[in-house]
Parts: C-alpha cells; sequence; structure tokens
C-alpha cells in the first residue's frame, strides 16, 4: 500500500466525525430568502408593551444553504432505511414505501387544505377519507371505524377508553385488562393511562394462550382481553373463537391489537371471529412511512354495539351525496385528537389500499406469509425455531450456540455488517430474534439475508470476537448506551 | 399495482423449500369458519395512471387554502408560513423518509444526530433547558406535560387559564386524561385573556399546574411572568404552550420562568395537509428530565471513545415500563422532527427573527386598516403578535362568504367554539402576506 493510500484509509470515511449544526456555519448566514416587509413601518415598542419583547433573537444555527444541504445529506448516508436496506423487523412490517403515495399527500389540494376551511371545499379530503373508513371497516370486518388516533399506542388507548365507556353505560366498573405474556409494552402501558390494571395470561409452550389460564383469570372485573393475533411469536392462534367465547361469557370485551393485520389481509377478518374493538398502524400494514419513528396512525375498528362510544368528529355521507363532519354522539369518549387526525397519513393510506385493491392486499398476505415461512425453512438446521410452522408473516429463532458466549445482540449487530438492519431482539421471549420480511422482498434478498444469517452461524464457530464486536462497518463501533445514559447529553451547549 | 417482487416460480421454489404444496398449506391454521372464501368487498387493484386519475378527480373537488388560488389568513394554531424550498428536498430523503425508530444506534446516527439537533434547538428557542424529540401535535403534548406536573407535583388539579387556551387542546385534554386522577378547571378569560384576579383566587397549594397560551388562541400575549410568580409562590409548575415563531421576537418561555414548554411545530415548514400529520415539541427544566414524556437522544461515546449517539432514558419509556408507565407514547414525529429541524436550520436565527416581525408588523397593519372601517373594530384591546379577533356588526358567515368568493379566506368564524363570539372571527396575517393582499383583505370587508 502506498503511503498516500495508507493515510487514505486512517481517514476514511471522511466524515466521520461529522460535525453538529452548531459547530458549523458564520454569523448572519442562513440559507433562507425572505421578502422585504413592504408594509408600513410602525415603531413596535408604539404597539406592544416592551415589557413582551425579547432583547435578541435566541442563538439559532447560521448557515448557508450549500452547507445545510450537506450536513443533512451526511446525516441521511449514515442511516439504514428501507429504501437501501432489507428491515426484517418483526411486528413493525417495515415493507416498501411506495412513492406514489408522498406524490399524493403532497398534492397541493391535500397538503394546502386548513383544518378550519369550510366543508364545501374539501369535499374531495372528506369523500377520501369516508372512503378509508369504508375499506377498513371492510378489511377488519367490522362495524365502523374511526380515523381520529396519532398512532397505534393512541389507537389502543382510545379503544380502551371505547371499553370503559361502554362497561360504564352498563353500569358496570371493570378494572382489570388481561393480556398476554407476549403482549407488546404499549398494551400494558395503556391500561395504565386508562386507569386498568393489566393482568398476564400465560401462554402455552407452543405459543398459543392457555386457555386454563384464560379462564382462571377472566372475572366480572374483567373489561377485556387484548390479544395479538397472529400473535408475537408468529403463530395464528386457531383458539381465538373460543377466546372470544370465553370473553364474552364474563361479559368482557375482545381487544385486537393490529399489529400483524398484514398477515391477515383478505383471509380472515377480525370481526367475524369475535374481536369488539381493534386498532389499525397504517405504518405497518399499509405502507406509510415510518419516518425514523413517526408521523404514524392509528384508526380504531369497533363492533356494532360500540359504535355510539366512538370518538368525534367522524366523517360522514350525507343524504345528498356530500361529505361531513358529524359531531353529534353524547355517548362518545370525546375528541383525542385536534382538528381531525393525521389527515396526511392518511392520504398515503388511502393511496396504498386502492392502488392494491382487494385482490392486491389478498397478494400482500399471501406472500408475507410464504416469504417468512421461506426464510424459516432456510434456518432451521442452524438455529432454533422454538414454535413449530406454519408461521404467519414473522417467526421467532434462538440463536444456540456452543461456543464463544455470543448473544442475540451480537448476531443483530453483525447483521449490520452484511447490510441488513438487525430483527427486533429479546422479545417476546428471551434471547430471540424475530424476523419478519414482509412481501415487498424479493427472493434474491430473502436468500441473501438467509445465507448472512448461516454466514454469522459459521462464524460464532471460527471467529466469535467478529461477532461479538460488531458492527465493524458503521460510522461508530457499539455504541456504549449505558454510558451515554449515566452521564446525560441531550443538547448541546457552546463551551465556557 | 402490485409491490411484490416474487415471481410464480420463485413462490414454486419457495414451497418446495418449505416443504408444502401451496400457499393455502400455510394459513392452515387459520380455521375454515373464519376463511374468507370470496375476495374482500372493494374495487379490485388499479394501474398507477388510474390511480393518478383517482386522486386527481378527488383533489379537484378540494380548493386548498394554500397552492391555490387563495388568499389565507386563516390561523387558529395552523399557518402559512414561508419555508425554503431545500428544505422539503432535504427533509425527504429516502433515508430520513424510510428508516424506522432509531433503536440500533451504530446504523442510525444520522436519524439520531438530527434528532439530538432538533432537541437543542427546541431547547434555545423556547428558552428552555432541555427538550424530547417530539410528541404527536400541541394538544397531545399539553396533554403529556399535564400528566408530568401531577406526576411532579403529586398534586391533581390543573387550571386552564384561560377558555382562550385552544378549544382542540382542551377537549383533547379531556379525553386523554379522563381516566387520569386529574382535575381540570377552567378558568374564565377577561377581554380575551388571563384574569390574574381569578387566577389568584383559584391557586392554592392544590394545583399542580396552570395550563396557558401565550400567544393564546384570540392571538393575545398574556402576561406569562406574573403567572408564573403566582403559581410558584404555591408550588404549582406553569405549562406554557408556545407559537414557535413568536419566540424569535416576543420573550419566550424560558425568559419568563415557565417550567414546561410546548407547542405546535406546523409553523416550522410542515405543510398545514388538514390539520396533520404535525409535531408536538416538549420541553422542560433539567431537572424533571427523567419525568419528561416520549423519546429523548443523548450524546455519548462508542466503544472506541469516538463520539457518538443512541436513545437515551429508555426506561422511562412505555415498552419498558409497560404498567408502570405513566404515558404510552411510543414515537415521535420522527420525519416532522427532522423536518422542523431542517427548517430552523435553514431559516437560522435571522430568517427566524425577520419572519417574526413580519408577522408582527403585517398583523399590526392588516389590523389597523380593518379597525377603520365602518362595522368593524378589534374585539379585544390587549397586546397581539400575528393573530387578532374581529367583531363585526354584519353578519359574520355573510362576510366570510363574500370575501371567499373573492377568493380571500378572511378568517375563521369563532361563533361555534364560544360563546356569545357570533360576531366575531378570527384573523391570521403571517410574514407571506404581502401589502396588495392584505388590502385585498380590507377592500372586500368593506364592501361587504
Amino acid at each position: 500500500m502506498s503511503v498516500v493510500a495508507a493515510e487514505l484509509e486512517t481517514k476514511l470515511p471522511l466524515d466521520l466525525d461529522h460535525p453538529l449544526l452548531f459547530e458549523m456555519g458564520t454569523p448572519g448566514a442562513s440559507a433562507a430568502s425572505m421578502s422585504e416587509s413592504d408594509v408600513p413601518t410602525v415603531d413596535r415598542a408604539t404597539l406592544i408593551d416592551p415589557e413582551f419583547l425579547a432583547d435578541d433573537a435566541p442563538d439559532m444555527p447560521e448557515i448557508g444553504e450549500l452547507d445545510l444541504v450537506r450536513h443533512y445529506t451526511r446525516l441521511a448516508h449514515r442511516l439504514f432505511s428501507v429504501d437501501a436496506n432489507f428491515y426484517p423487523l418483526g411486528s413493525c412490517t417495515m415493507k416498501y414505501n411506495p412513492r406514489v403515495n408522498e406524490k399524493a399527500a403532497a398534492m397541493p389540494a391535500f397538503a394546502g387544505l386548513h383544518p378550519y376551511q369550510r366543508e364545501s371545499d374539501v369535499q374531495g379530503m372528506l369523500e377520501l377519507l369516508f372512503r378509508l373508513r369504508t375499506y377498513l371497516q371492510e378489511i377488519a370486518g367490522m362495524a365502523e371505524v374511526t380515523l381520529q388516533p396519532s398512532a397505534g399506542a393512541q389507537g389502543e388507548m382510545t379503544g380502551l377508553m371505547i371499553i370503559n365507556a361502554y362497561h360504564r353505560s352498563r353500569g358496570e366498573t371493570r378494572t382489570e385488562v388481561l393480556t398476554p405474556d407476549s403482549a407488546h409494552g404499549t398494551n400494558p402501558a395503556s391500561c395504565a393511562i386508562c386507569g386498568q390494571q393489566s393482568t398476564t395470561v400465560r401462554s402455552k409452550p407452543d405459543g398459543r394462550v392457555d386457555l386454563d389460564d384464560l379462564r382462571a383469570k377472566v372475572s366480572s372485573n374483567t373489561a377485556a382481553l387484548m390479544i395479538t393475533n397472529p400473535n408475537t411469536v408468529g403463530v395464528f392462534d386457531e383458539q381465538i373463537a373460543e377466546i372470544a367465547d370465553i370473553v364474552h361469557g364474563c361479559g368482557a370485551q375482545l381487544y385486537l391489537d393490529g399489529a400483524n393485520m398484514n398477515a391477515m389481509l383478505g383471509i380472515a377478518r377480525p370481526g367475524d371471529f369475535g374481536v369488539d374493538v381493534m386498532h389499525f398502524n397504517t405504518h405497518k400494514t399499509f405502507s406509510t412511512p415510518h419516518g425514523g419513528g413517526g408521523p404514524g396512525s392509528g384508526p380504531v375498528g369497533v363492533a356494532s354495539h360500540l359504535t355510539e362510544f366512538l370518538p368525534v368528529p367522524q366523517v360522514i355521507q350525507k343524504d345528498d351525496g356530500s361529505y361531513a363532519w358529524f359531531d353529534d354522539r353524547p355517548k362518545s369518549i370525546g375528541k383525542v385528537r385536534s382538528y381531525y387526525g393525521q389527515s396526511g397519513v392518511l392520504v398515503r393510506a388511502y393511496t396504498y389500499i386502492r392502488s392494491l385493491g382487494a385482490d392486491g392486499l389478498l397478494n400482500v398476505s399471501q406472500k408475507a406469509v410464504l416469504a417468512a415461512n421461506y426464510v424459516a425453512a432456510r434456518l432451521r438446521d442452524r438455529y432454533h425455531l422454538p414454535f413449530d410452522p406454519p408461521y404467519a408473516h414473522e417467526f421467532i429463532l434462538i440463536p444456540k450456540f456452543e461456543t464463544g458466549g455470543v448473544t442475540e445482540l451480537d448476531i443483530a449487530k453483525r447483521l449490520i455488517d452484511f447490510g441488513f438492519h438487525p430483527p427486533t431482539m429479546s422479545w417476546p421471549i428471551a434471547h430471540c430474534l424475530m424476523i419478519e420480511p414482509t412481501e415487498t422482498e424479493s427472493l434474491a434478498t430473502l436468500d441473501a439475508f438467509a445465507d448472512a444469517l448461516l454466514a454469522i452461524a459459521d462464524e460464532v464457530e471460527s471467529t466469535p470476537e467478529t461477532v461479538k464486536t460488531a458492527p465493524h462497518t458503521m460510522p461508530i463501533a457499539r455504541m456504549d448506551e449505558v454510558g451515554a445514559n449515566r452521564k446525560l447529553n441531550v443538547r448541546w451547549r457552546p463551551e465556557v | 399495482m402490485d409491490y411484490t417482487q416474487i415471481s410464480p416460480d420463485d413462490a414454486r421454489h419457495m414451497l418446495a423449500t418449505i416443504g408444502v404444496d401451496t400457499i393455502d398449506d400455510l394459513f392452515s391454521t387459520v380455521d375454515d369458519q373464519h376463511r374468507l372464501r370470496d375476495l374482500l368487498k372493494m374495487p379490485n387493484s388499479i394501474s398507477e395512471p388510474e390511480l393518478l386519475a383517482d386522486l386527481a378527480s378527488l383533489a379537484n373537488q378540494n380548493k386548498p387554502a394554500v397552492g391555490g388560488d387563495a388568499i389565507c389568513f386563516l390561523g387558529g394554531g395552523v399557518y402559512d408560513h414561508f419555508s425554503p424550498t431545500v428544505v422539503d428536498h432535504l427533509a425527504m430523503q429516502s433515508e430520513f423518509l424510510t428508516a424506522y425508530t432509531p433503536y440500533q444506534a451504530e446504523a442510525s446516527q444520522g436519524a439520531l444526530q438530527a434528532f439530538y439537533e432538533f432537541q437543542t434547538m427546541i431547547a434555545t428557542l423556547t428558552g428552555m433547558e432541555v427538550a424530547n424529540a417530539s410528541l404527536y401535535e400541541q394538544a397531545s403534548a399539553v396533554a403529556e406535560a399535564v400528566l408530568m406536573a401531577g406526576v411532579i407535583t403529586k398534586r391533581n388539579k390543573v387550571l386552564f387559564a384561560s377558555e382562550a387556551v385552544h378549544p382542540d387542546t382542551r377537549k383533547v385534554i379531556r379525553t386523554l386524561t379522563y381516566e387520569q386522577p386529574i382535575e381540570p378547571v377552567r378558568l374564565p378569560a377577561k377581554d380575551g385573556q388571563i384574569d390574574l384576579d381569578t387566577l389568584a383566587n383559584a391557586l392554592d397549594d392544590t394545583v399542580a399546574s396552570v395550563v396557558i397560551q401565550s400567544p393564546n388562541f384570540f392571538g393575545l400575549v398574556e402576561r406569562v411572568a406574573d403567572v408564573v410568580r403566582m403559581a410558584h409562590d404555591v408550588g404549582a409548575l406553569v405549562i406554557q404552550s408556545v407559537d414557535p415563531i413568536s419566540c424569535s421576537l416576543l420573550k419566550r418561555p424560558g425568559d419568563l420562568g415557565v417550567d414546561i414548554a410546548v407547542g405546535e411545530g406546523q409553523s416550522l415548514g410542515i405543510p398545514m395537509s388538514y390539520g396533520g400529520p404535525f409535531l408536538g415539541f416538549f420541553a422542560c427544566r433539567e431537572k424533571y428530565i427523567r419525568k419528561m414524556p416520549g423519546r429523548i437522544v443523548g450524546l455519548g461515546q462508542d466503544a472506541e471513545g469516538k463520539r457518538g449517539f443512541c436513545l437515551a432514558l429508555q426506561t422511562r419509556e412505555q415498552h419498558i415500563k409497560r404498567e408502570r408507565a405513566t404515558s404510552n407514547v411510543c414515537t415521535n414525529q420522527g420525519l416532522l422532527a427532522i423536518r422542523t429541524a431542517v427548517h430552523m436550520a435553514a431559516m437560522g436565527k435571522t430568517g427566524l427573527r425577520k419572519q417574526a416581525e413580519q408577522c408582527f408588523d403585517k398583523a399590526h397593519y392588516a389590523a389597523a386598516r380593518i379597525a377603520e372601517l365602518e362595522g368593524y373594530q378589534l374585539k379585544f384591546q390587549g397586546p397581539y403578535f400575528r393573530e387578532f379577533v374581529v367583531q363585526t356588526s354584519h353578519d359574520v358567515h355573510k362576510v366570510l362568504d363574500h370575501c371567499r368568493a373573492k377568493n380571500i379566506l378572511a378568517g375563521t368564524p369563532l361563533g361555534d367554539m364560544f360563546a356569545g363570539m357570533n360576531d366575531c372571527f378570527l384573523t391570521a396575517v403571517t410574514e407571506k402576506r404581502s401589502k396588495s393582499e392584505i388590502d385585498a383583505l380590507v377592500e372586500a370587508l368593506a364592501t361587504v
């Protein structure tokens, strides 16, 4: 290696120590070209008591446009994404986010609508929302869907509040919600916010709900059972109708966390197997982008006996065919979101569902389930699969190796070096990886991912240190998260 | 349309590897009774041109406030502000758009750094010590602040001072805290503002927090420093919902001693999109950081001592705390946090200041001209920033219809939102409104 090449190697990649915005720029710089004011100037101190006025503007960044572009472009390059990387993240449904959805949401006729415009000026938006709710009702088999909740977690909360309102309307106060031990962490958290005690129901070794335990725990104090089906270990619980009967037998409600709807589209409908309330995650099932953690959207569907408790407002079609907001629901739990929900996200979800249609949605679930079972089959000889196939759209494996003390975290981090985002880790059972390939990946990508996991299994035998110190190809080595939490630094401050 | 890439040949190969004959065999655990035999009752797939035509037909039935022929004077929490073109380009990059929550720090440094910078800019803009990586929107941010103040003070009573807090905020908080031991008390406004005497009477040592909005829903600037002094005297916290644009001209929450500052980020480069998705920002004193809801990014080091970023204080979060959680918020508004960060950095100190000054100057120009018109006056006399309530002796809906016919969206009628305000509408004037557009509004109002 030449001297120059050696020197380059020690410096690459060039942006390893990429500066913060606050370490860049020049006083007075800006990437904004604003018009000068054209109204007559008046001394502000004559219009408002000067005690309200700040002495100076806050010390925000001062950067020119090119440096701003480079800054954010480089940040983007230091980030895994579905557009660049396979993301087999269990329970998160990291499918391709079609660009036509973005085009739709960015159309001025949608993006330029103000929430306080009159209904006659927003008929197209209202019709879109009405159609979307009609589609979701059909997909779920539920009587009515609200589009208001801002995210899946808020959908859960909305659903639980509806259930509370229902029990109260019957003169009952029920303070307990049952959740399977494999439930997503938001389930018990949402219960707490809704004033409910959550009680765990055991799963059997095959991943299904333990019906004996359910029968023992359900009581006249049970408001609901929150269940995910297909569940978080990746199997469809065929006892679902029996579960519904047990729950309903005690006057409780069956809540379905719709996180795993990607395995169910056109296959079976929650409303048909006894679900009373469910929420969707449009950012999972209906391809609205995850955006590094939001915005999401969490529509909630309910059976007919619960519609009167839905949040306001609701989009309706009037007798004359026009569309409107309706809020005359005296028993409604109220408003859960300012204005009308995550409208721009809902435009994307509509665009996706409309483009795929009934046949396309069925194809989504068929291919998602095929992909999961295929990747599982390719790995079954080298990894422990604790649950029996067939799997739904995701499955769980446990890295069981004799050598080196390699953990699931090490395997996950090593996958990064192969260009794959790690699967969901250590949840819902200890030491597992939860893999959800989604329907949009090609066979070549699925094979490359399986090959990587097999190669890592070999590395664990031959060079375990390589795995234990991974990743090796990222801008930083393994992050010291414990240290970062011990010595908290959540904002930049100028050095004094 | 079809975004799958598995061909029939691929599928045959995959089924053979799995060891089953058909895809249907993979659904054997769904019992026959519940298995759908027919397709869902909705239209089948369509091509991209058909999809675009469908979207266009819906779009054609909308008359947007921005991006069409209309001149927008609508406000009430959502505003037509300028955002440099480069913001949309940078914020919509593939990686920002399609990344997941940055749990895997090593593969997510770009988003984590962008969130850390966002937190720093929000803290700087509001004058507060620390900020989180955002919540859903303003209303839920206030709700989370109310819950947090209850945890900190171990008290239940919440004073809403006054009814000039955004009506949606009040409604949403009522729903979101309904099952919590929170006692909301709504104080009446006096001349559109907090009545300090009423507040003084309502304050005692059972009050957890005083929720204020300044500038308030009517656009009026509240006497925040007085509220803070009075609340702190009884050990209550002050939660201020603040307009982020105003922070570059008016004294900031942090300058005034506010404990928790929240607000709506829409003005910072986010399209109106009929009311969402937006971004609720959340900032507070550093001593409360472990009680702060939502996602937080921290700066630290990797195993080799190099600077890096990761999610911090995850033990506060719902997926760890489960039933002991005090918030069930599971996301931030990641993409919008990046968008507003890019916007704030693009505008910069001088751009944001100039924007705030022009909002103030143009709103005051417009208000003065409207108040000169026969049949119109300002409803309130208090100080305002970029929004004001107009009272008219004409029929409000007739006034707004008349302006609407001239493609001017003159304001929002307040009769349905506030008792006794049937003769009032709310008008906002941003830096984007030119003098000629404001003059056109005045002309339209004059000719009703």
